[in-house]
């Protein structure tokens, strides 16, 4: 059976008008594509940001020219014309439909699946709706109720006119402009995203993920994150959404920063569900992302993703752990069906004493699909008493995908503890017949081995989100089994 | 209720079964018995519609129904029900989640309701208690890391979860020491009715001693070869198989 991905994404971005979806917000501003230090100037002044700014992004320009796109992963796709892209994007325009009956019913149906309410499916669809949706009301209200706390939840640009202090401070600390190729792009080009701080000894009281969500509008191509625990804080972030992300934009490239102070904790949970692409592996989203954060002593900066989309997937959420007894976790469920790739893992570099890591990687790979685990553990001369677990499991559905696992360890500390397990198995005959004979359809039986399968990571990420990430599975591997 | 004729089955071009023919009505217990490889569990697989076995000829009726017309799972929903001899571990699904999946999907096919997560969860409480499953195992995942006997006992506990009109039970004593073998013959016996029908299937008189059956069948080189009551089961165990297969 066809998912979403097959037919009307397929039918939506084939859509020609769609392509000329970028308008900013003023009308006449259309900037042409290619990237040059006027192009920086220009989107620095349309967002009136402060010289401090702009500096940034043309010491960023200036790093990202010397560098090459990175070859090194396991993915195989032609490499975007980056003199090809416009970079100013302003508010990202969706399509709109006009009413709610235009709307192809396989999308609905894939949004009813995943239990997203009809409000919610209205907006996602950017459905110019009559009656008042209360997002912005509801938004406020949060918003308020964070102030009390103290606690920042903004854009990107309104950060940097708000909160210059403190994304100076912060901006560009864990992921530098030097980094990678992708990272020096996105901090010369980001266009927007999201800013938090938590203020000392805070627990933010909500997932902001509701909040997240009924703002989700349009976040752009290069997105840029920047979260800051303070001493002795707690927030639990979500990113990204169930539903399909229809998008024109073919590259991704964001950046996501995570600060943990002492003692302070982050949770980082992602959905990403990008157009991955039709069955013959035309089209989809090209994910580059750099994730990273760092950890101050007792800190924990967990993050937990499950990615079913995207044609092509490079991802390494990665934490320092700097500050002695500080953890980090990954959790990681990656799923590839038809053509899709993907090269994710994430990098646990322990420098402070006593630190410890762990590491869960559940690979799924259907279809002609290409599924690769990379990862690296990293123990420095001072960090005495590290401790890392990984474990490394791919599942294989079909006979022509592939799962491929690199795990990289260097240690330089001889009282640090490793373990790596990992297994490969496909997903049994004799476990389908079980279910079958007691009644349950192959698709069922699927969707239950595979989710007890993940049910590590799916554990982790918050109740609500997990039921929606648990269809979602099912959702992505439809049809798998022939 | 179930009627086999004539039944030719091959496996990679091996013909197994060569001719079988059967009849079970309901209410009746029926054990099969025979050397290893003359085709027992080939049998039980061919009943549930295991996909590497090819019916070369014969037919098999249940309830009027054309068995070997039907997918695995309709079989299932229709009220055939395997015991297997080597249950299989699903990692990371719980006893519970997967039952409740199972019943639902029986119930669609019934066109009832699903049941609601009490009166379910009451069921799974009956119905343990018969197998003396512990409570625990409900929860934990299918079959992962449960020893042998636990095994088997879950899969009757399954059964009496599912309530088949059909019960196969295929090799259910091997691996099962004298008390587990009491307790698994304890939960068929329960679950015996004039409207259900069980087929056993053994190597040993053992299992029979506490299931008792109306009809003992031998299976040899693919055919039933001699049927009686129980008293045949204990005239096999004495006498082995041997004068069967010179008897033929």
């Amino acid at each position: 059976m066809a998912g979403y991905t097959e037919n009307e994404l397929a039918k939506d971005l084939a859509d020609k008008e769609y392509q000329y979806g970028f308008i900013s917000d003023i009308d006449s501003d259309v900037v042409p594509a290619g990237l040059t230090e006027q192009i920086i100037h220009l989107i620095s002044s349309k967002k009136n940001e402060p010289s401090w700014m702009l500096d940034y992004r043309l010491k960023a320009f200036e790093v990202w020219k010397t560098m090459k796109e990175p070859d090194w992963a396991h993915v195989n796709y032609k490499k975007p014309d980056f003199q090809a892209i416009s970079y100013y994007a302003a508010p990202k325009q969706t399509k709109k439909y006009e009413s709610w009956d235009d709307v192809d019913p396989e999308m609905k149906e894939t949004m009813s699946k995943l239990g997203i309410s009809l409000e919610e499916q209205q907006r996602l669809t950017g459905v110019a709706v009559d009656f008042v949706m209360d997002s912005v009301s509801v938004g406020t209200s949060f918003k308020a109720k964070l102030a009390e706390l103290g606690i920042i939840f903004c854009s990107f640009s309104e950060a940097v006119q708000e909160h210059p202090d403190l994304v100076k401070q912060y901006l560009g600390t864990v992921v530098p402009i030097t980094d990678n190729f992708y990272a020096a792009l996105n901090s010369a080009v980001f266009s927007d995203g999201s800013f938090c701080y938590i203020p000392k000894g805070v627990r933010c009281p909500m997932e902001l993920s509701t909040y997240f969500r009924i703002n989700a509008g349009g976040t752009g191509q290069f997105e840029r994150t920047l979260v800051i625990a303070d001493e002795s804080s707690y927030v639990s972030y979500l990113e990204g959404c169930t539903a399909p992300q229809r998008d024109e934009n073919q590259l991704h490239a964001a950046v996501v920063e995570l600060i943990a102070l002492n003692n302070a904790e982050i949770k980082y949970s992602t959905v990403q569900n990008w157009y991955p692409g039709d069955k013959e592996g035309k089209g989809g989203v090209f994910n580059f992302v750099t994730k990273r954060g760092l950890c101050e002593a007792h800190a924990k900066i967990s993050w937990t993703q499950v990615e079913t989309g995207s044609a092509v997937t490079w991802k390494y959420p990665s934490c320092i752990l700097k500050g002695d007894y500080s953890v980090g976790e990954f959790f990681s469920v990656a799923v590839t069906n038809n053509y899709q790739q993907a090269d994710t893992g994430t990098k646990m570099i322990h420098l402070g004493k006593h630190t410890k890591s762990t590491i869960i990687s559940k690979g799924i790979s259907a279809g002609h699909s290409q599924n690769s685990y990379r990862g690296l553990v990293q123990i420095h001369k001072q960090a005495d008493h590290a401790r890392n677990f990984s474990q490394c499991d791919s599942l294989l559905m079909g006979s022509v995908s592939g799962a491929h696992t690199f795990p990289y360890i260097e240690c330089k500390n001889a009282s640090a503890q490793i373990e790596h397990e990992a297994t490969t198995s496909k997903i049994g005959e004799d476990q389908l017949f079980y279910c079958q004979q007691r009644g349950i359809s192959e698709e069922k039986a699927i969707s239950l081995i595979v989710n007890g399968y993940c049910k590590e990571v799916l554990n982790q990420l918050p109740m609500e989100f997990a039921v929606e990430a648990q269809k979602l599975l099912s959702i992505s591997l439809e049809g798998s089994v022939g | 209720m179930l009627k086999i004729t004539d039944l030719h089955v091959s496996i990679n071009g091996t013909e197994i079964l060569k001719g079988l023919t059967l009849e079970i009505k309901a209410g009746e217990v029926h054990a099969i018995m025979g050397p290893n490889g003359a085709g027992k569990s080939t049998l039980a697989s061919v009943l549930a519609g295991k996909e590497d076995y090819e019916v070369t000829s014969g037919t098999i009726t249940f309830e009027g129904q054309d068995l070997l017309e039907m997918s695995i799972e309709e079989r299932a929903r229709e009220g055939v029900f395997l015991a297997f001899q080597y249950p299989v571990e699903i990692p990371g699904v719980s006893n519970v989640n997967f039952l409740k999946t199972a019943i639902n999907e029986i119930r669609e096919h019934k066109g009832l309701p699903a049941l609601s997560a009490k009166d379910f969860l009451t069921l799974v409480k009956e119905k343990s208690a018969l197998v003396a499953l512990d409570a625990s195992l409900a929860s934990r995942a299918v079959n992962e890391g449960f020893s042998g006997g636990e095994k088997k006992r879950n899969e009757i506990f399954q059964m009496a979860m599912l309530e088949p009109k059909l019960a196969v039970l295929d090799e259910t004593d091997s691996g099962l020491d004298i008390d587990a073998l009491r307790i698994v013959a304890g939960g068929v016996n329960a679950l015996k009715s004039k409207e259900n029908a069980t087929l056993v299937i053994t190597h040993y008189q053992r299992l029979l001693d506490y299931i008792i059956p109306d009809f003992v069948h031998v299976l040899y080189d693919g055919k039933i070869v001699k049927t009686g009551g129980k008293e045949l089961a204990l005239e096999l165990e004495e006498k082995g198989y041997d004068w069967i297969k010179t008897a033929e």
